[in-house]
């Protein structure tokens, strides 16, 4: 090879970009600075606990501002990216958002801001107060992070801060079962990054790039069948992280351990990272990898429909039988995915928001029980209808939009996901989405019916009343009934007005399966013309 | 050179995975460090292995003046290095409380948060 | 592990590693070092310092928490990053600013060191946090 004498006569190829970046499209880094930088500024002022609270609400909610604008944007004009550090892409990391990448951060942030308020009602109980507010921050940076990066290896960095802000809020208070939780949180889930890292060196031996844009363009040349290897370990380590069907263990195993607002934290935003990496690589990055692997995608969808809602019918503790209901709705996106038309990944988008919404919800909803039965074992629950009846409407209502029941929210994306297994003539997905709504139903009603329908424990004449039941505290009424009714109340409306939901979804669908858009606003839509 | 990489690669990874399969918390602990530098070699190999100077850019100049080694395996190396560390400090953390608190190493007996002997769930209304 | 000769040594040793690690961190850049490295030496030197003369100590003498520390960090890195919100670049392009001392020589300063030095930072807290709960813990038993 020549080797460059002097650098005088040497022809640098341009690697820095030349026009100003308009202020404008900083609109991209908000969603995850700010998050990170209000959690560095409260983990400083760890000495001002009456602090923690208010500022970290005034961050959420400029962030969710900052995510509003962003989706806007997206929406008007098309993917918006900006690649950090002034250098061109594929040399600089770069961050993109198409419309289901800001749709996601933004659902992400509003469900955040909720948990912020719900966090306070919790707080008193707890002697170690300091933490909750930094690592739900930090998380927050980590999942925006993740949906909205342009760059493969960046998404495993987002990932490992994720990881580690969950860790920290899964051992805040570090009672036994919750130590017990995070080992096996901890080991599988760090083995399921260490998958998805295996996954990165291999495409960067093969494509030579990380730069999602970039690999899109280049995986067409790739001739070598070990991209479908590839492709097969992108979907290890993200099944792994969305915990669908054999993969699922560590998440009824830990999801329960920490306090409510933290379950309700992880079932809202955790798994669905897992979802849009998925739908990232198989789509974006790999996608002649579908037809190879759709009959396998098949397979782990249809086993995680039917066998969580079984798996949370055989459960005695509340939060455990939730975390089953979680995996159903993995198990419905991955039917989406299965079937990956457009119209799959419509129903796949949309129902992301809406088990990312309803799940957060129910958890809240549960952790107000627990506050007022003192557990969360079903046997020992039993009328709470006549305690608190607002508690029980937002969890009737929680379990029927949860298993698809309309007018509620949970139905739409179930429609769209049968209409999309009907046009592609596959009976076998459709049954299985049923099937799972009916088990769902089952399972949603038979815990409200213990919990709140019947007059007191088990075992107990119908006569006598529950005396274990205590009426929550004032500071539970303002902070945890109102904010966890809001969200109940904002799904409620989402459903029966589900217009803007399926503009979201039809938006973020058309930009997953039109990547010349995103490649396009990655790279400059002139550079890409000329190619 | 990248045959023999690979095989040393391949054998991490059979190491690794054979102490993960295992009871024991430590020897999992073992095996998620093993499987660390295994992925790290892996990145290192894949990124082609050449025998050339480390890409330090002179003082003064613009470019390399010779041929260098790809920077980037090494960067994302490091990266990934820093972060296995801090996940590793804290899983090791983390496994001394549990044997504390649980007084469990062995994976089979820790049954706090899912319960062995767990009641069946109330089979009717 | 305790002995006399290792509790005399240790704070000489650990003020030294300091002084060592905030040159290594300086020397970064262009040359081998930077802040992760620099981080790693100062935080051996406060867990050396920790085993000899007890962890109470150290965390008086470090008057900051060290998760406080790593916060300030990140808050510093992140700030590094917006610095080129006010040239119209993209997040984290690397400013820098040549002064001209009285002597001749020139001071280089830029947002990459900026970043370093919050680099230093976190790597000094998160690890030193580490380490002292550690040795706390073989202490009280």
């Amino acid at each position: 090879m020549a080797v460059s004498s002097t650098p005088k006569n040497l022809e640098l190829p341009p690697a820095m970009i030349e026009g100003a970046t308009a202020a404008a499209d900083w609109l991209i880094v908000w969603p995850v600075a700010l998050p990170m930088i209000g959690a560095a500024i409260l983990v400083m002022a760890r000495k001002r606990p009456e602090w923690q609270a208010p500022f970290a609400f005034t961050i959420l909610l400029a962030t969710l501002v900052a995510n509003f604008m962003l989706y806007m944007r997206v929406q008007g004009e098309g993917p918006l990216t900006m690649t950090m550090g002034n250098w061109l892409p594929p040399y600089g990391i770069s961050l993109a958002a198409d419309s289901l990448s800001a749709l996601f951060s933004l659902v992400s942030a509003f469900i955040m801001l909720v948990v912020i308020l719900f966090v306070q009602s919790e707080i008193e109980v707890r002697e170690n107060k300091f933490g909750y507010h930094p690592l739900l921050l930090l998380l927050l940076a980590g999942v925006s992070g993740g949906f909205l990066t342009g760059d493969l290896f960046n998404l495993y960095v987002w990932f490992e801060v994720m990881l580690i802000a969950s860790f920290g809020l899964l051992i805040i208070g570090g009672r036994k079962i919750q130590l017990d939780g995070a080992v096996k949180y901890g080991f599988l889930n760090f083995l399921a990054t260490t998958f998805f890292l295996i996954a990165i060196g291999f495409t960067y031996g093969l494509v030579g790039t990380l730069n999602m844009a970039d690999i899109a363009l280049k995986v067409p040349q790739v001739e070598s069948g070990a991209i479908y290897a590839v492709a097969a370990l992108f979907f290890l380590a993200f099944a792994m992280k969305a915990a669908a069907f054999p993969l699922n263990s560590w998440l009824p195993a830990s999801y329960h351990a920490p306090d409510p607002a933290v379950s309700a934290v992880f079932a809202g935003l955790l798994t669905k990272v897992g979802v849009y990496a998925l739908v990232r690589t198989h789509l974006l990055l790999i996608p002649q990898s579908h037809a190879y692997l759709q009959l396998l995608i098949e397979i782990i969808a249809g086993f995680t429909l039917v066998l969580a809602p079984l798996g949370a019918m055989a459960q005695t503790n509340a939060r455990r039988a939730l975390g089953f209901l979680v995996i159903g709705g993995i198990g419905a996106m991955m039917a989406g995915l299965a079937i990956g038309t457009p119209t799959g990944i419509f129903g796949l988008a949309t129902y992301a928001v809406n088990s990312m919404l309803v799940m957060t919800a129910l958890y809240l909803v549960v952790g107000l029980v627990e506050r007022m039965g003192g557990t969360s074992d079903i046997r020992k629950l039993g009328g709470l209808y006549r305690a608190n009846s607002w508690l029980s409407i937002m969890f009737i209502t929680l379990v029927f939009a949860v298993a698809g029941l309309p007018p509620l929210l949970g139905f739409w994306p179930k429609m769209v996901l049968v209409q999309a297994g009907i046009e592609m003539s596959n009976y076998w997905m459709v049954s299985l989405i049923l099937l799972n709504s009916i088990l769902t139903s089952i399972a949603g009603t038979r815990l409200w019916a213990h919990i709140f329908w019947r007059d007191g424990r088990e075992g107990v004449n119908s006569e006598q009343i529950n005396t274990r039941i205590r009426p929550l505290p004032p500071r539970a009424k303002v902070w945890g009934l109102w904010p966890a009714g809001m969200l109940v109340a904002f799904i409620f409306v989402a459903g029966l007005v589900p217009q803007p939901l399926f503009k979201a979804g039809a938006t973020a669908a058309f930009a997953v399966y039109d990547p010349g858009e995103y490649v396009g606003a990655v790279f400059g839509r002139e550079a890409v013309a000329q190619e | 050179m990248e045959i023999a990489l690979a095989f040393l690669v391949g054998l991490f990874f059979a190491v690794a995975i054979y102490l993960l399969l295992s009871r024991s918390l430590i020897r999992m602990l073992l095996g998620i460090a093993i499987i660390g530098n295994g992925v790290n070699l892996l990145i290192f190999t894949v990124g082609r292995l050449t025998r050339e100077v480390p890409p330090i850019v002179p003082d003064g100049e613009y470019a390399p003046l010779e041929q260098i080694a790809n920077p980037l395996p090494q960067a994302l190396i490091l990266t990934a290095i820093v972060i296995g560390f801090s996940l590793f400090a804290f899983l090791l953390v983390l496994t001394y409380r549990a044997y504390q608190e649980l007084d469990a190493d062995n994976t089979d007996t820790m049954r706090v948060a899912e319960p062995e002997d767990s009641p069946r769930p109330p089979l009717s209304y | 592990m305790n002995t006399v000769i290792f509790r005399t040594i240790a704070p000489f040793l650990a003020a030294l590693m300091i002084l060592f690690s905030v040159f290594v961190l300086l020397r970064g850049h262009n040359e081998p070092g930077g802040g992760f490295i620099g981080g790693l030496i100062a935080a051996s030197a406060i867990a050396i310092y920790g085993i000899a003369a007890g962890v109470n100590e150290v965390r008086k003498a470090l008057v900051f928490h060290p998760i406080a520390v790593a916060g300030l960090g990140v808050f510093l890195a992140t700030l590094a990053g917006f610095m080129s919100l006010f040239v119209d670049a993209p997040f984290l392009k690397g400013l820098w600013l040549f002064l001209e001392l009285s002597d001749g020589t020139e001071l280089a300063l830029s947002t990459p060191l900026l970043f370093d030095i919050g680099v230093y930072f976190v790597v000094v807290g998160a690890i030193s946090a580490i380490a002292l709960e550690l040795e706390e813990d073989e202490e009280t038993r």
